[in-house]
């Protein structure tokens, strides 16, 4: 459903993305994996069009993303969990989700999803009154996934979910985007854990200074020695 | 779900409440207790009018946009001669005084507007501290421009402008302006822009087109700017472009930081107040800009978010408490707030 070839990006001298293919099929869950400054961010950058790739063509569904608004990319169903906990501190929980469905009009489907959201997250249903800002860590993630599914995505890109949380709540998040998964949602996961990335995953890339160095089936790369050695520390 | 009926009330109560208060105001000025001083009075209250109206639309940038201009006062300008010269064409023409009145207010405001528009396009895509600089920058170019060209006479002053500025009417432009300018704050689409204001990456990803939004919210600013220009013209009857400099610009962005950013209560009571203080300490006038620097330094050294920060002022709040006894623990005072 996604597919990237020979994508090139620069900010300004550095080349930051080389020659990129990357495959995405409908149902999958893939993870991009790599060390901090590979370029993982840029790529989802890149896909949902807040930069703009040098040369390349990216295509979802035949349809050619380099020309497409980002604001525009939810509405081909493609929602962007940014790398950081991207939540609008000082609104409430439950205004930050009213903001995920900000493209759909039909109150009735809205309020439906925002149940399912709400069920898969009782913490934000307790906290739907509290500023956004004044959440956990972990809570804010969940909010932040919570609010991509209140768009209805058919994929969800997801920048370092895991990113600065305890490792009890790696796990919950990562039992979270199984679990969004399991409701029929294709998922590209962006991540420096690549032990936990690599076990829930369909297939995976590894992006070595903006290169892709391996790709293949997510079992073997977590049974390949040398990314046993790089990204496992084993 | 049950909100349409409880918000119908508290409308009600709301324009109850405005309607007292004018009245009150009405009765201050009909019954002849201010004696001679009552026309002195009355001007200052209509200064205060156009002045909320001004900080507030100020305020929908700084406070829910969160951008700064420093050139509001340009955009003022802007609504000031545009209606002038609307009026100076069709005074005695036949129109009635209101019609004429309400025309110019709204030649104002459209010709503030489109000016907005034209600096936001191109300052608005840009992140940053441009606005601030776009907007200081369009502020001066218009004093020079209007300053050359004749028919804003030419760096003259223009006088014979009709008075149509009486407190009356100003007092219910303002109660409309900012009873717009609320519920644009309060709605689906002023969610949008504080959310832009929050987060431009997030909301990008969540859909809203980040640009058209924050270029809406300033035209929609600079419209009322207009507005409350066309007030100032038709009140002052005579202007010269050196009345909108940097600083008069620059005092709006103290009133609205003082009140507090994000708070239309904080803009009402800053501006009422700050409009009316040099008037009534005339003699100390040349002191004012100092005297506001040292208030804003205090402010912010004790309440950096501005005196009232984002809070707002609810009429239906303070009769809830009054029905729970609970109004002599926390006396809530003044009324010209009413939102
Ligand atoms: N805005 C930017 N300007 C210049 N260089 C950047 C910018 N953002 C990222 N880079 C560079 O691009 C490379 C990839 O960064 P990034 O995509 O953030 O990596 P990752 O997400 O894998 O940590 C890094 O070398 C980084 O320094
Ligand atoms: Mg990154």
């Amino acid at each position: 459903m996604l597919e990237l070839k020979d994508v090139n990006v620069h900010y300004g001298a550095i080349h930051a993305i080389h020659d990129v293919s990357l495959t995405v099929n409908d149902g999958e869950i893939v993870s991009l994996i790599g060390a901090n400054g590979a370029g993982k961010t840029t790529i989802l950058h890149t896909i949902t069009g807040l930069k703009k790739s040098t040369s390349g063509s990216i295509l979802y569904n035949g349809k050619d993303l380099t020309k497409v608004e980002p604001s525009k990319i939810i509405t081909l169903g493609m929602a962007h969990v940014p790398e950081g906990r991207h939540i609008f501190p000082t609104m409430t929980v439950a205004e930050n989700l009213e903001i995920g469905a900000y493209i759909r009009n039909n109150k009735e489907e809205i309020a439906k999803t925002l149940e399912s959201v709400y069920e898969k997250f009782p913490r934000l249903k307790e906290r739907r009154k509290q500023l956004a800002g004044t959440l956990s860590g972990g809570e804010q993630q969940m909010l932040a996934v919570g609010r991509a599914m209140m768009s209805k995505p058919d994929i969800i890109l997801m920048d370092e979910p895991s990113m600065g949380l305890s490792p009890l709540l790696v796990k919950e998040i990562f039992k979270i985007i199984k679990e969004v998964h399991a409701a029929g949602i294709t998922v590209l996961l962006v991540e420096q854990n690549a032990k936990m990335a690599l076990s829930i995953a369909d297939r995976a890339y590894v992006l070595e200074t903006g290169r892709i160095a391996m790709s293949g089936d997510a079992k073997d790369l977590l049974n390949d020695p040398k990314v046993k050695k790089a990204y496992l520390g084993l | 779900m049950k909100m349409p009926k409880e918000k119908l009330i508290s409308y009600l109560i709301n324009l109850v409440g405005i309607v007292v208060l004018f009245l009150l105001f009405v009765a201050l000025f009909q019954s002849g207790v201010l004696g001679s001083r009552t026309n002195y009075v009355k001007g200052i209250f209509t200064t205060a009018c156009y002045t909320i109206v001004l900080v507030a639309s100020l305020n929908l940038l700084v406070g829910i946009l969160g951008e700064f201009s420093l050139g509001h006062a340009g955009f003022m300008s802007v609504g000031a001669y545009a209606s002038a010269i609307f009026t100076n064409a069709l005074a005695g023409k036949g129109l009635s005084d209101l019609a004429l009145f309400v025309l110019a207010l709204i030649i104002g405001g459209v010709a503030a507007g489109i000016a907005g528009l034209l600096v936001g396009i191109p300052a608005l895509r840009l992140r940053g501290d441009y606005l601030a600089i776009v907007t200081v920058a369009f502020a001066e170019i218009i004093r020079v421009a209007f300053c050359n060209f004749a028919i804003t006479g030419g760096g003259r002053t223009i006088s014979g402008i009709t008075k149509l500025s009486n407190f009356y009417w100003c007092f219910w432009v303002m109660v409309i302006c900012v009873t717009i300018m609320y519920m644009f704050v309060r709605s689906r689409f002023g969610r949008t822009v504080k959310a832009i204001r929050e987060d431009y990456i997030a909301a990008a990803a969540s859909g809203i087109n980040v640009t058209f939004y924050k270029v809406l919210t300033f035209t929609i600013s600079a419209f009322f700017a207009g507005i409350g220009g066309a007030m100032y013209a038709h009140y002052m009857t005579a202007m010269i472009p050196t009345n909108f400099n940097f600083n008069y610009s620059a005092e709006l962005l103290t009133e609205v930081i003082i009140g507090g950013t994000g708070s239309f209560t904080g803009s009402i009571i800053g501006a009422a107040f700050l409009s009316s203080l040099p008037e009534l300490m005339r003699q100390f006038s040349n002191y004012r800009m100092l005297a506001y620097s040292i208030v804003l330094v205090i402010v912010m050294i004790f309440r950096p978010g501005g005196i009232f920060g984002s809070w707002e002022f609810s009429l239906v709040r303070v009769l809830k408490k009054a029905k729970n006894g609970e109004l002599f623990a926390k006396k809530n005072k003044g009324g010209a707030e009413n939102e």
